[in-house]
């Protein structure tokens, strides 16, 4: 007993930064009592409340991110939680993204005017296709657990773009997954389909996390350590063996693309982006990208950076063929959301293309940072249209439907268009800029060719963006068409928010590129 | 006077905006447009006084930061090509509304959209020919698409849709190409001056001494976004569909403006960033460009629709220009330049002579027309002006600059000269053979017989007609181009003055000087 007592007192607590980690621990703890409000609450209050806590932790812990940023952040940022979490420019810049971006998301889940009752089922356990069923799609209830597993997987989401150890990163991996598998099956409308994507993203998910984990262990074998920076220095000139090396970074990095939604580890993208419910798409299409490529970002960075040219071929390649499948099997979807998923696997290349620029002054880092806020923008808006046209049967995707929209709905239209236009790269909006400043890292960085063949890739992509808009204005609408509804005020400002982001960034994206810039990830 | 190339630049937009608004009154929104066109008009006079031929190389220039992250800049300024450019799309546009002003638009569209889009491309396609970054005007060299793309694709002809994506993208693609050689001109500046920048002065400077692989490949980037636009046989494709599904009006800016950029390019761009890659690579430019005059001249020659046939009369055209782009001599480069000009004035209004006949007989086939020049002699007699100065008679503008253009290029390049001037003798086969199908003989044709009976008459082609001649309205639309076209046609000496000095320094720039042979004809 004397012994472990003494044992005990050898161990000293960590140092904890409470400043640097509170916007996490603020979200971590909201979700929590969010928790506890599901429980402890009646029914007929709990949504209310719950959308509350959301916005309230979101804009608290933005709070807590601005007041760390200006007042007492380190130049070179700092480790905490004895090393395991860095806060360094790139993280802040992430957090603050991931915090706005799920901002817009929550606006979107909570809005129950587009649908009577919100985009959620009732009660989740009804089985698809019964009485029951069709009695749940009509009631204005819905599950308000979605708010808790929502901050759970930012709070994951938050944790993974910082850990600077890969079991933190695998963690986190598994905080932010683990709610999204679940609000995949939550859909009203279109039960099956739902329950389907939820299904395939946890099994294909399940398989990603036991890549990683395969990835992590390999690793520790070669460096004795799975912190990133102990990597760095392992890899640095010693004459351990270079298959362990490489096999742990190859299964490692399986893991992480799979979550980037990058090709050819995409297939569940489409599928799992088409059968969700809306508002869910947008946090997954937005969020989850920018935390995967923060990972991405970091794990390559920090550990990676000076094995470089050992790996640098098999991204080279794996980013064309992302951009390949997703710009080619994007030509041949009829589904809206199924489109915005390829183009997502399109993007998810180019991003690639930045996170594999690795030129000194950290260009290529700061340039797929502010790519990923520009995207994530630009989809939850564009998600956030696709939720308000609709016909009898929920939302109307099939893209014959969206037939002659702007002769109905000029302003919806109008701002698909805009967005599908950032989408597509084209100047004056900030998807543009990210590309620009994507592919001039890379150039910087000697990646010409990859260059190139990302704008064949975006001149093919454009012809399906360039589709949608041609339907929607030269097209005559079907008589039976969708409706557009008329959005609530949630709806509304998610959609301003990413529409205005968009064009802002293109016209002026200085302070964000400049923002972007400040710093590089600590090792 | 820096403020009146702003101006040039503002005010068909603020007049967009107008006109957005009127989208419910037609006629008001007609008469606001043609107003702003107007006072653009005034502006570009303005302009024209105020550049000075003599002076520097970049004149009236404005700049203010926008990315300073990148050094890119709000840059605007003009020299003599850029200038002669602006002053034809200021002389256009108005015409191109008053031709415009009766024909009827596909249903469910007001006139106050189309006329938005048509200043709104006014307004972007004057900074395109203004900006002097690289990075500003490859960004405008993009945005020219999207009101081309609603205008074509919204107000076209039965393939719109097709013809206006496959615009978009042709366009599109050879863009971001270009955006690649851009960054690498960019990525090349920030390591020899220790800071990118985008200014396209400075980035000259730069580039041209850079080793010739590195050009090389600049070169094809930049070469091929202007190739596509301008557009050199095979990357014309586009241009037909485009300029046959376009209303009449977006054809002529289309065919007569847009284009335009792609040569403009070349000669801002292409020359002087990369000296050396062009002259190692003329060669190959110029069988593209004798191929573009002779193909382009053969297929015109085939067509059996109007608008087509006025798609490959420019392909051809555009041939002559490259080839005195690319001959390296200042004759050439002159002649060049005005042709650029020239061809604006001419093929602009033989379009819009064409657009006048489809609009009597309602169709765009050459078979459905026959023996106008009975019932309608002005519009024939139009027709034969237009022809004529397209075809390059003596006493026209087009003559001029076609002369200028072969007898530059022979010193240097006597071969493609040779081919190309096969075109001339074509040109008239296919200009003279388009009248006398269309305009002598019996009155005959089935849209024209119909049109001609009125409605529900059976019959008598030689009765007084339905089909009118030219009203007062398009007499007003023809007439100052008809004026132009013989003033420039005897007294080219006014352009050729604004002209020449930039066109020497672009030469200059590109390190040639003209053969002996050209310089004693001086």
């Amino acid at each position: 007993m004397n012994l472990l007592v003494a044992q005990a007192q050898q161990i000293e607590a960590p140092e904890i930064h409470y400043g640097a980690i509170a916007p996490v621990l603020i979200v971590l703890g909201a979700a929590c009592i969010s928790v506890l409000l599901e429980a402890l609450l009646p029914k007929h209050q709990r949504w209310a409340v719950q959308l509350v806590l959301s916005l309230l932790t979101l804009v608290g812990a933005t709070g807590a991110l601005i007041l760390y940023a200006v007042s007492e952040r380190p130049e070179q940022g700092v480790a905490t939680l004895a090393g395991t979490v860095a806060v360094d420019s790139p993280s802040l810049f992430l957090w603050a993204t991931l915090l706005v971006l799920a901002f817009g998301s929550v606006l979107l889940i909570a809005d129950r005017s587009v649908e009577p009752g919100g985009a959620f089922v009732a009660q989740a356990a009804i089985r698809p296709g019964t009485i029951q069923d069709r009695a749940q799609a009509t009631k204005t209830g819905m599950q308000t657990e979605v708010f808790p597993l929502t901050l759970f997987a930012l709070g994951g989401m938050m944790t993974f773009v910082a850990s600077n150890d890969l079991l933190t990163m695998f963690i986190a991996l598994e905080v932010m997954s683990l709610p999204l598998y679940l609000l995949c099956g939550l859909a009203r409308r279109r039960r099956l389909l739902s329950q389907e994507a939820a299904v395939k993203y946890f099994l294909l998910g399940a398989f990603a996390s036991a890549f990683f984990l395969y990835g992590v262990a390999l690793l520790y074998g070669y460096a004795g350590s799975v912190k990133l920076s102990s990597i760095a220095a392992a890899a640095a000139g010693t004459d351990r063996s270079d298959t362990l090396l490489f096999a742990g970074f190859g299964l490692l990095v399986v893991g992480l693309l799979f979550k980037a939604a990058v090709g050819p580890f995409h297939a569940w993208t489409p599928d799992v982006y088409q059968g969700a419910p809306t508002p869910v798409t947008a946090f997954m299409a937005a969020c989850t990208k920018v935390a995967a490529f923060g990972g991405i970002l970091r794990v390559i960075t920090v550990a990676f950076e000076n094995t470089q040219w050992e790996w640098r071929g098999v991204l080279y390649g794996v980013a064309v063929v992302s951009m390949v499948i997703g710009a080619v099997l994007g030509l041949t979807q009829t589904d809206v959301k199924r489109m915005i998923a390829y183009s997502s696997v399109a993007h998810a290349g180019f991003l690639l293309i930045g996170s594999i620029a690795l030129v000194p002054d950290g260009e290529g880092v700061s340039a797929t940072m502010f790519y990923l806020l520009a995207y994530g923008f630009t989809t939850i808006a564009a998600f956030g249209i696709v939720s308000l046209v609709r016909n009898s049967d929920g939302e109307a995707t099939h893209l014959s439907q969206w037939a002659g929209l702007a002769k109905r709905s000029p302003i919806v239209a109008g701002v698909f268009t805009f967005l599908l236009l950032a989408l597509a790269g084209i100047p004056l909006t900030s998807g543009f800029i990210g590309k620009f400043v994507v592919f001039s890292a890379a150039i910087e960085a000697g990646l010409t060719p990859l260059v190139v063949i990302a704008l064949v890739a975006s001149a093919v992509a454009a012809f399906f963006y360039l589709r949608v808009i041609v339907l929607m204005y030269f097209s005559d609408p079907a008589p039976d068409g969708p409706t557009v509804s008329v959005p609530g005020a949630f709806t509304t400002i998610a959609i301003t928010l990413g529409a205005v982001v968009t064009l802002v960034l293109g016209l002026w994206p200085t302070f964000v590129l400049d923002w972007a810039g400040t710093g590089t990830f600590l090792s | 006077m820096s403020w009146v190339l702003i101006a040039l630049l503002v005010v068909p937009l603020v007049g967009a905006l107008v006109v957005a608004f009127l989208r419910k009154d037609d006629k008001k929104a007609k008469l606001v447009a043609l107003a702003f066109s107007l006072v653009e008009l005034v502006l570009a006079v303005l302009l024209w006084t105020a550049y000075d031929p003599g002076g520097s190389r970049l004149q009236l220039e404005t700049k203010v930061d926008w990315i300073p992250a990148f050094g890119v800049q709000l840059a605007f300024g003009i020299d003599g090509i850029a200038l002669v450019m602006i002053a034809v799309i200021a002389l256009l546009i108005p015409l191109v509304i008053g031709a415009g002003w009766t024909e009827k638009l596909p249903a469910g569209r007001s006139q106050g959209g189309y006329l938005a889009l048509i200043l709104v491309q006014e307004s972007v396609t004057v900074a395109v020919f203004a900006a002097t970054d690289v990075f500003l005007f490859y960004v405008l060299f993009e945005v020219m698409l999207i009101p081309m793309y609603f205008l074509i694709g919204g107000y076209g002809g039965a393939r719109r849709q097709y013809a206006a994506v496959k615009f978009f993208l042709y366009s599109f693609l050879g863009g971001l190409i270009m955006l690649a050689s851009a960054i690498g001109a960019y990525a090349m500046a920030s390591d020899e001056l220790g800071k990118g920048t985008f200014d396209w002065a400075t980035l000259v400077t730069v580039v041209r001494d850079a080793d010739p692989t590195t050009q090389t490949w600049l070169f094809l980037g930049f070469f091929l976004a202007f190739a596509i636009k301008a557009p050199l046989v095979p990357f014309h494709t586009w241009l037909p569909d485009a300029a046959a599904e376009a209303p009449i009006g977006v054809t002529v800016i289309v065919v007569g403006i847009l284009d335009k950029v792609g040569t403009f390019g070349m000669l801002r761009y292409l020359l002087p960033m990369f000296p050396e890659a062009s002259k190692n690579l003329a060669p190959y430019i110029l069988v593209l460009a004798v191929a573009g005059v002779l193909y382009g001249s053969l297929l015109a020659t085939g067509q059996r629709d109007m608008k087509r046939f006025l798609a490959y009369v420019s392909i051809a055209h555009f041939g002559f220009i490259a080839l005195g782009i690319f001959a390296f001599t200042s004759q050439a480069g002159v002649g060049s330049v005005s042709y650029m000009l020239n061809h604006s004035i001419s093929t602009g209004m033989l379009i819009l002579v064409i657009g006048m006949v489809i609009a009597r007989g309602g169709s765009s086939q050459i078979s459905d027309y026959g023996g106008m020049s009975k019932v309608a002699p002005l519009l024939a007699g139009m027709l034969l002006i237009s022809g004529l100065t397209t075809l390059s008679l003596p006493g026209t503008n087009s003559f001029v600059s076609e002369f200028l253009v072969l007898i530059g290029s022979f010193p240097t390049q006597p071969v493609a000269t040779i081919l190309a001037t096969v075109g001339m003798v074509l040109a008239a086969l296919y200009v003279l053979w388009l009248y006398q199908r269309m305009m002598t003989g019996p009155l005959r044709g089935d849209a024209l017989v119909a049109a001609a009976a009125g409605p529900g008459a059976v019959g008598d082609p030689e009765k007084k007609t339905a089909i009118g001649d030219l009203t007062k309205r398009e007499i007003a639309v023809l007439a100052p181009l008809v004026v132009i076209v013989l003033a420039l046609g005897f007294y080219p000496q006014p352009v050729l003055d604004v002209i020449t000095p930039t066109v020497g320094a672009t030469l200059t720039e590109v390190g040639v000087t003209d053969p002996v042979s050209v310089q004693e004809g001086k």
